[in-house]
């Protein structure tokens, strides 16, 4: 290796950054309208949820309990007269549960162990409605401490359930989605960068002509890497100054492990792109398999929206290939709990490992030959 | 003074050795033979030509040759180094400029240099003389701060010639570097390469689909099908046809008509207009015999023959000529009339002015012309006679049809066979005619009638079920021009439909061209080969947007005819003209 063949190498990739805007859509641009999309969008909080009341011995009782629905800011409540039309109600969507009261609530209320309340949900959208069956029961059970409270303790409270949420106190979903998508956008970008622009170089000829000078493969790829980490560490950082004061997530672990997290992350990725290069030759073909290989994985499989410990077994065991599967946890524990090295550690190893296997898979591939 | 040493220890040594080398791509059905075992010899400081028609294997040699590619069998020995082996040794002591030469275009001329000194570890010290050097010889001193991506084809192309010989390279492998250059970046093009040999004692390696760039070698290569035809320097080859050659001269207006004629005879392996005469090659050597009508034209002199003629001759042997009847019948109606206007016509793309104020007329059944350089305005004048592009301002009437007003129905009497291949690569050929044929909504029965006409008179039958794609290159242009002919169009536009194409299958293409013309349709063609200039009836010469010269062949070197150049070539013409236009733009700003 050779000094002034990667300083020239650098230099030109450098230049080309500046004066071609297309790489600096990919890690700045896609970032920023891909964190404004999702951290504005996804949310798994339910809000407004269109609730249908049936009761059918109205008391003082059941009033009560229906003020605490109706003052909740997750439920929008309906009226029903009987169960029929409230059933008709959630057949056509216009309710997404149905809580019906039944004519002894007021006595059971008093005397046995629980009150008859029967909660029917809708559920096409599994997710919604565990998310619907909790609040329910979280408004139920408030209720409840506030009857026996305000009445003594007539009321046979069941266990009531001290609840306290560490790391996320205010449940918002957004502090722990937000984090994990970064680790998504990190993962397209710095696949994107690499594969692309390794294929604009086959594309324009432009490979065949620094093939035949004495340059070597590993300056070529470093040639490569070097600068285009630095561009995504650029844009890891927009993402993360986007994080903290536009979406208001704490950021609880030094800056200092966040950005090397997420520098051994991006050389992870960018080695993904490369290995991506070695096989694609045309920009379009480059640009389909990064996301099918890349983004489609991360999203799925990172644990970033769907906890991996549900998923069967020889997936899981399938998720230790996707690199953002660490990031995302160290992010979340980053940005969420501070500096945990019992999660960084075992975290960082797995991903330096799949760092070592793409890096060497690009190096060992990449050759200078046409075929 | 060390590598002078190395060189002067090698000096009766060869640059090239090669032997049984054999290279195939592709597996199963899809496999193809790219060079068939083949053995070569080059000496140190000589000067080599690999002509041979598309896919002869020409550009694989000499990728192999720069250790590029990796040999399926045989031994590749340059300078010395045995290759795929010792690559990275030989790639320090080599240039090699590969067919689209890319250069980086968002980097400037200078930074390009930069790049490719950095690559070949020339220290900072030595590096300006050499710059200096180098850009005075392209002539893009006043271009190092431009960005290589806003220069013309012919200054890439001196300039990524420039890049390869930053570092003095023993040897330079230049993989059809003129192909698309206009005359005058081909002229200096060749005489710095022509500099390296004389001065540098540089070896040259070269693929070209010129002829008069082969005959200027040392040693020519004649490849056809991954096999090496003949080889020898170009008097040698064109020995075995001295006397086959004839030309006759001061033929009236118009030769075109008369060499397809000429052509018709047996015997005649080829016809080229050629100034004001035709030249005839002949498969004996005895001079074609011209009677009846072609009688008054006179006797055929005898004159030596060229590497052209070899070139042809030799691939005749392998693979006889088509011959392209002329149309028994012409469409006479309305003859005489003129189907194209231009009038005024401006072009801007922003703020830069592509066409300006041009103006011509083209009569029927006419083979019209326009000739220039690459982004002299050929292609955007195309495009608006197409109606793809609207025009800034200016008339444009097309088959009596203004093309402000009425796009489509103009667009239903042209035919249009665009600069790229633009068939359905995965679909057959019949598909393909099928396809255009709807598209241009041609009901049932015309359809198959159409169809079988084009299988039959484009010679394509026993090409119906191959794909397009993998149709050889001479066979995809029938096809493309198959499918702008489905609708019988009276206007044909041929945007360089010979752009990479080699002679024979150019000649054929131009054959066919003559054969339309003479049944009553015009064509009008773009091209920036000078010598395909003389088969037109009328030209136009552009350059920069503005038409420089317009009238017949003749009339058109006449301008240039001087007493120190009696006889002008359509090159010369091309270049004097352009020179001298560039004198008064310059003097006018």
């Amino acid at each position: 290796m050779k000094v002034m063949r990667l300083a020239g190498l650098m230099r030109k990739e450098t230049y080309e950054i500046l004066r071609d805007p297309s790489s600096i859509a990919i890690a700045f641009v896609l970032p920023l309208v891909l964190l404004l999309i999702f951290g504005y969008g996804v949310s798994l909080d339910a809000r407004s949820i269109s609730i249908a009341e049936v009761v059918e011995h109205p008391t003082q009782l059941t009033a009560s309990f229906l003020a605490e629905l109706q003052h909740s800011p997750w439920f929008r409540p309906t009226v029903y007269s009987d169960e029929g039309s409230a059933e008709q109600a959630l057949m056509h969507g216009r309710a997404d549960a149905i809580i019906s009261l039944r004519s002894d609530f007021t006595r059971l209320s008093y005397s046995s162990g629980s009150a008859p309340v029967r909660l029917t949900v809708n559920g096409v959208d599994a997710n919604q409605a565990r998310i619907i069956e909790n609040y329910v029961n979280g408004t139920w059970l408030l209720w409840l401490q506030q009857e026996a409270t305000r009445q003594g303790t007539r009321l046979a409270t069941p266990v009531v359930a001290d609840t306290r949420v560490w790391f996320n106190p205010s449940l918002r979903s957004r502090d722990y989605l937000i984090p994990g998508l970064i680790a998504i956008i990190m993962t397209l970008i710095g696949a994107l960068l690499t594969a692309l622009v390794v294929a604009r170089e086959w594309e324009r000829g432009t490979m065949e002509g620094i093939m035949v000078t004495p340059v070597t493969t590993t300056e070529i790829l470093l040639g490569k890497l070097i600068p285009y980490s630095a561009m995504g560490m650029g844009g890891m950082m927009m993402s993360t100054a986007m994080a903290v004061f536009l979406f208001d997530v704490p950021l609880r672990g030094s800056l200092l492990v966040l950005f090397s997290t997420a520098a051994l992350f991006l050389l992870t990725a960018l080695g993904m792109g490369l290995v991506i290069s070695v096989l694609a030759r045309s920009q379009f073909v480059a640009a389909m398999i990064a996301i099918v290989t890349t983004f489609l994985p991360a999203f799925i499989l990172s644990g970033f929206l769907f906890d991996i410990r549900s998923m069967p077994e020889i997936i899981q065991v399938l998720t230790h290939i996707v690199a953002a599967r660490y990031f995302v946890t160290m992010l979340q524990s980053s940005f969420l709990a501070g500096d945990i090295w019992s999660v960084i550690l075992p975290n960082a190893f797995g991903m330096a490992i799949l760092c070592a296997v793409f890096l060497g898979i690009a190096l060992f591939r990449f050759r200078k030959r046409l075929d | 003074m060390q590598s002078t040493l190395i060189r002067a220890g090698r000096i009766d040594m060869d640059a090239v050795v090669v032997r049984n080398l054999s290279k195939s791509f592709g597996k199963g059905v899809g496999r193809r033979d790219a060079l068939k075992s083949i053995s070569l010899q080059l000496p140190l400081g000589t000067m080599t030509a690999f002509i041979g028609p598309d896919g002869a294997g020409k550009t694989t040699l000499m990728r192999l040759l720069a250790g590029i590619l990796t040999p399926d069998a045989g031994e590749i020995r340059v300078l010395g180094h045995l290759l795929p082996k010792e690559a990275l040794t030989l790639q320090s002591q080599i240039g090699y400029m590969p067919q689209h030469f890319g250069l980086y275009e968002d980097l400037t001329v200078e930074e390009n240099l930069n790049l490719f000194a950095d690559l070949h570890g020339i220290p900072h010290g030595m590096r300006e003389g050499r710059f200096a050097e180098l850009l005075t010889m392209t002539a893009l001193g006043p271009f190092r701060k431009r960005l290589a991506g806003q220069l013309s084809g012919g200054m890439k192309q001196k300039l990524g010639l420039a890049c390869t010989l930053i570092h003095p390279p023993q040897l330079l492998l230049l993989d059809e570097a003129s192909v698309g250059v206009d005359p005058i970046s081909r002229r200096e093009l060749w005489s710095i390469i022509q500099q390296q040999v004389v001065g540098q004692k540089v070896t040259v390696l070269l693929s070209t689909a010129y002829m008069d760039e082969a005959e200027r070698c040392d040693h020519v290569v004649l490849l056809h099908e991954g096999e090496i035809l003949a080889q020898g320097n170009p008097a040698q080859l064109a020995a075995p046809f001295q006397g086959h050659a004839f030309v006759l001269e001061n033929v009236p207006t118009a030769p075109r008509n008369l060499q397809s004629r000429v052509a018709q005879l047996t015997g005649v392996v080829d016809t080229v207009i050629q100034g004001d005469g035709l030249r005839i090659v002949m498969q004996e050597p005895r001079p074609p015999v011209l009677r009846d009508d072609l009688a008054p034209f006179g006797t055929p002199k005898a004159v030596p023959a060229r590497l052209e003629d070899a070139f042809v001759s030799l691939l005749f042997r392998r693979t006889p000529r088509h011959l392209i009847p002329l149309p028994t019948h012409r469409d006479t109606s309305q003859d005489d009339a003129t189907v194209v206007v231009v009038k005024d016509l401006y072009r801007y793309f922003g703020a830069f002015l592509a066409v300006n104020n041009i103006s011509f007329s083209v009569r029927k059944g006419e083979i019209f012309g326009l000739l220039g350089a690459n982004g002299a305005g050929k292609s955007t004048t195309f495009r608006m006679l197409c109606g793809l592009l609207p025009s800034s301002s200016g008339t444009l009437r097309v088959a009596g049809v203004d093309l402000r007003t009425a796009t489509a129905s103009a667009r239903a009497r042209i035919g249009y066979v665009s600069q790229k291949f633009s068939l359905y690569g995965s679909l057959s050929v019949r598909q393909n005619l099928s396809f255009f044929s709807a598209a241009y909504g041609l009901e049932n029965r015309r359809r198959k009638e159409r169809m079988a006409w084009a299988l039959e008179e484009l010679e394509l039958k026993d090409y119906t079920a191959m794909n397009a794609g993998s149709l050889p290159l001479g066979y995809k242009q029938r096809l493309a021009l198959a499918c702008a002919l489905m609708h019988e169009p009276s206007i044909l536009f041929l945007d360089e439909p010979t752009s990479g194409v080699d002679p024979l299958a150019r000649r054929e293409f131009w054959a066919r061209v003559n054969a339309l013309a003479a049944g009553g349709t015009t064509c009008l063609v773009t091209t920036h080969f000078m010598e395909e200039a003389e088969y037109c009836d009328h030209l136009v010469l552009m350059s920069l947007g503005e038409i420089l010269a317009q009238g017949t062949p003749t009339e058109i070197k006449d301008m240039v005819r001087r007493p120190d150049l009696p006889k002008p070539s359509m090159e010369d013409a091309f270049i004097s003209l352009i020179e001298e236009h560039e004198l008064t733009s310059r003097r006018a700003s």
